[in-house]
């Protein structure tokens, strides 16, 4: 009997009106998740209020801890006992994951690490979104490594990309950081569910025994707790056996360009972009997220007045598709970026172009309207004829 | 190379049975001479021996620290060495997903009880079935002998240069009275009653831990003028105290002294565990019937 399928199946092609943060739960479920541990914080608990709904119902466990530094450690080593494993978080919440975000990097562990953005620094406004933990994502956790973001601009799309990034998370063995925010989880949309199919579920390449889990290749199989392969995993540097060794340079080396290697060296794989009308255009605004709906309006509205102007909107932010980007740009003469922080986006995309990058920001827990994005717009594709 | 389980090397150890639960090819220790944590490896093996427990079965959840190094890499079974302070949450994450395992926890008393003893607390409270067993060796031995939440007072040590102000942590205590099923004190100088405790606290199904005070001859050794493990074993025969002639003693005559025996052990009591396997059971059953309908 396969509970998931006969549950999940119930709706296959209909249709609800949820919430961004409902849709990232429910996506879960198709993904495969079977294991949530989690710690109410604004606006990311209505993810753990549907995990404990609904996690049960297809078969998974959903467990609150005592606090957010258990939740993602228990997330690690669910995923090593076989689970498919998620936690969902905001800011200051993600804050307090990053070190073990960097054992999952370092021991390879796939996860899923939802961020429900929120206004900061610190407790900032709670209940308020914003986009401030987009460099976090990246360099949160201390050393070198590369990470995997994913950033949805809709409840659809909070559903359809958390099942992308529970696969991806298994097909690079890594930590995947779902980077939603306050908006778009809060969102009521319209969802339409897939047809419930098993191959759904993320894959997870299982070593043989003898075969080596911690190296060998770019993306090595994993051997998990209770295949009776005595896998050792640490989060100090260790060789391809697992086991440790912190004073070699060369076996440092070797693991951390790995980590670095096969996410990076993926860069063009993961590029995840939804490109609008650059074809010709002499502005193009870039965006993700909540405030790339904002952006499209200002982007249609410019275009309906005869300007050439394009959109861009980043669905996956890390590893940055800079070069992707620089190719689109590349006969662009100004990038209008709009985010809800001070300019985080904006600096990652002036290394990869040449054209002036004006930052269109704003905070205070109010998302960009579109006259807040086409005035600027307006006036640069202007300035330029 | 890759050697067969059990078989020892030419340079190592040929005769003692237990070494077949040690990982090859990775002895002698990098424990200090003296260090306790050779004698809890010992009494472990024996324990797991014992009961006729298979490693295979078995996975090792350890945090930052010297004591972490006891099961990490040494003993041959499934390992997960996590981060500092974190092993008890990650070992109920394994817990909840692995029921077919036994999960032992082998850490320090800074890691479980100082940076993690929010975990340690709310692990006994949910009395999930991990075996929990924390080396006390009173200080923070790996970065070089700062003070630990279980330095005695007054104790001079890097970071209390001019003693220490702070009271030290009746950690066994604390479980027991979070909720710990199966919770006892032993130290390094009583390895045939630790290996008997080891031995119940495995079998015991909820949350187990015991305590084993044991010494830094090194880091401890410094603070508190001690040389030689012998020193620190004849110290722990003299100041130990069976829990039941404890009982009745006064305060002011258990002073300095280490209470050493089971300080609580109720078998029977909901696991957690058993109540989310049973909850996620119940709901898709009744999801089910619902579908069906």
């Amino acid at each position: 009997m396969n509970q998931r399928a006969d549950y999940l199946s119930r709706q296959d092609g209909q249709t609800a009106f949820v919430m961004g943060d409902e849709a990232v739960a429910l996506g879960a479920l198709y993904a495969g998740c079977d294991f949530f541990g989690g710690y109410p914080i604004t606006p990311a608990s209505e993810v753990a209020e549907v995990m404990a709904r609904e996690l049960p119902k297809v078969g998974g466990y959903y467990v609150q801890f005592e606090d957010e530094l258990a939740s993602i450690s228990a997330v690690v080593g669910a995923a090593w006992a076989g689970g498919r494993a998620m936690t969902a978080t905001s800011g200051p919440g993600f804050s307090l994951m990053q070190e073990t975000i960097g054992y999952a990097a370092m021991t390879e562990t796939p996860c899923v690490i939802v961020d429900v953005q929120r206004s900061g620094p610190s407790t900032g406004q709670a209940t308020k979104p914003a986009q401030g933990d987009l460099m976090q994502a990246r360099w949160g956790t201390h050393g070198d490594h590369e990470i995997i973001a994913l950033s949805p601009w809709s409840v659809q799309e909070s559903f359809d990309l958390v099942i992308d990034a529970f696969r991806l998370a298994e097909a690079y063995r890594t930590p995947v950081i779902f980077l939603t925010d306050g908006a778009v989880g809060h969102f009521r949309e319209p969802l339409t569910f897939p047809t419930y199919s098993d191959a759904l579920t993320a894959p997870r390449p299982r070593a043989a025994p003898g075969e080596l889990v911690f190296g060998g290749r770019a993306v090595p199989p994993m051997a998990q707790i209770g295949d009776r392969q005595n896998v050792h995993i640490t989060g100090s540097t260790h060789k391809s056996s697992g086991i440790r060794d912190v004073n070699s340079k060369p076996v440092h080396d070797e693991l951390v360009h790995r980590l670095v290697a096969k996410i990076a060296d993926a860069r063009a794989e993961l590029t995840r972009l939804d490109v609008r009308q650059v074809e010709d255009a002499r502005v193009a605004v870039v965006a993700c997220g909540a405030i790339a709906r904002p952006a499209l309006g200002a982007v249609e509205r410019v275009r309906s007045q005869g300007h050439r102007v394009g959109f861009i909107r980043l669905v996956n932010v890390w590893p940055f598709p800079g070069p992707r980007l620089a190719e689109l740009l590349a006969d662009v003469e100004c990038v209008l970026v709009p985010e809800m922080n001070l300019g985080q986006l904006n600096r990652e995309i002036e290394r990869f172009v040449s054209c002036p990058v004006v930052p269109v920001s704003k905070i205070g827990g109010v998302a960009h309207s579109v006259d807040e994005i086409y005035e600027p717009l307006l006036s640069r594709v202007e300035a330029l004829s | 190379m890759t050697k067969t389980p059990g078989t020892p090397e030419s340079s190592e150890n040929k005769t003692n049975p237990l070494r077949r639960y040690v990982r090859p090819g990775l002895l002698p220790t990098i424990f200090c001479a003296g260090c306790g944590g050779g004698t809890v490896l010992n009494c472990f093996c024996r324990a797991v021996d014992e009961l006729e427990l298979d490693p295979k079965e078995m996975v090792m959840v350890t945090g930052i620290g010297c004591s972490s190094w006891i099961p990490s890499p040494y003993f041959l079974a499934d390992t997960l060495h996590t981060t500092h302070g974190r092993a008890i949450a990650f070992a109920s994450g394994v817990r909840v997903m692995a029921p077919g395992m036994k999960v032992v926890v082998i850490a320090g008393d800074g890691d479980i009880s100082g940076i993690g003893g929010n975990h340690l607390i709310h692990a006994a409270r949910r009395n999930i079935d991990l075996t929990v067993f924390m080396i006390n060796n009173s200080i923070y031995g790996m970065t070089g002998g700062q003070v630990a939440p279980t330095t005695p007072q007054d104790v001079t040590t890097t970071t209390t240069p001019h003693g220490n102000v702070e009271a030290p942590f009746d950690v066994a205590s604390l479980v027991a009275a979070a909720g710990g099923t199966y919770v006892a004190r032993w130290t390094t100088y009583h390895v045939f009653d630790l290996v008997k405790s080891m031995k119940a606290a495995l079998a015991h199904r909820g949350f187990s831990f015991i305590e084993i005070v044991g010494q830094c001859t090194t880091s401890y050794a410094k603070a508190v003028g001690k040389r030689s493990a012998a020193d620190f074993l004849a110290d722990y025969k003299d100041r130990s105290v069976r829990i039941k002639k404890a009982a009745e003693m006064t305060a002011e005559e258990l002073r300095d002294r280490i209470v050493v025996g089971p300080l609580r052990h109720e078998e029977g009591a909901a696991e957690f565990c058993d109540r989310l396997h049973g909850l996620t059971e119940r709901v898709s059953a009744a999801a089910l019937s619902e579908v069906a309908r």
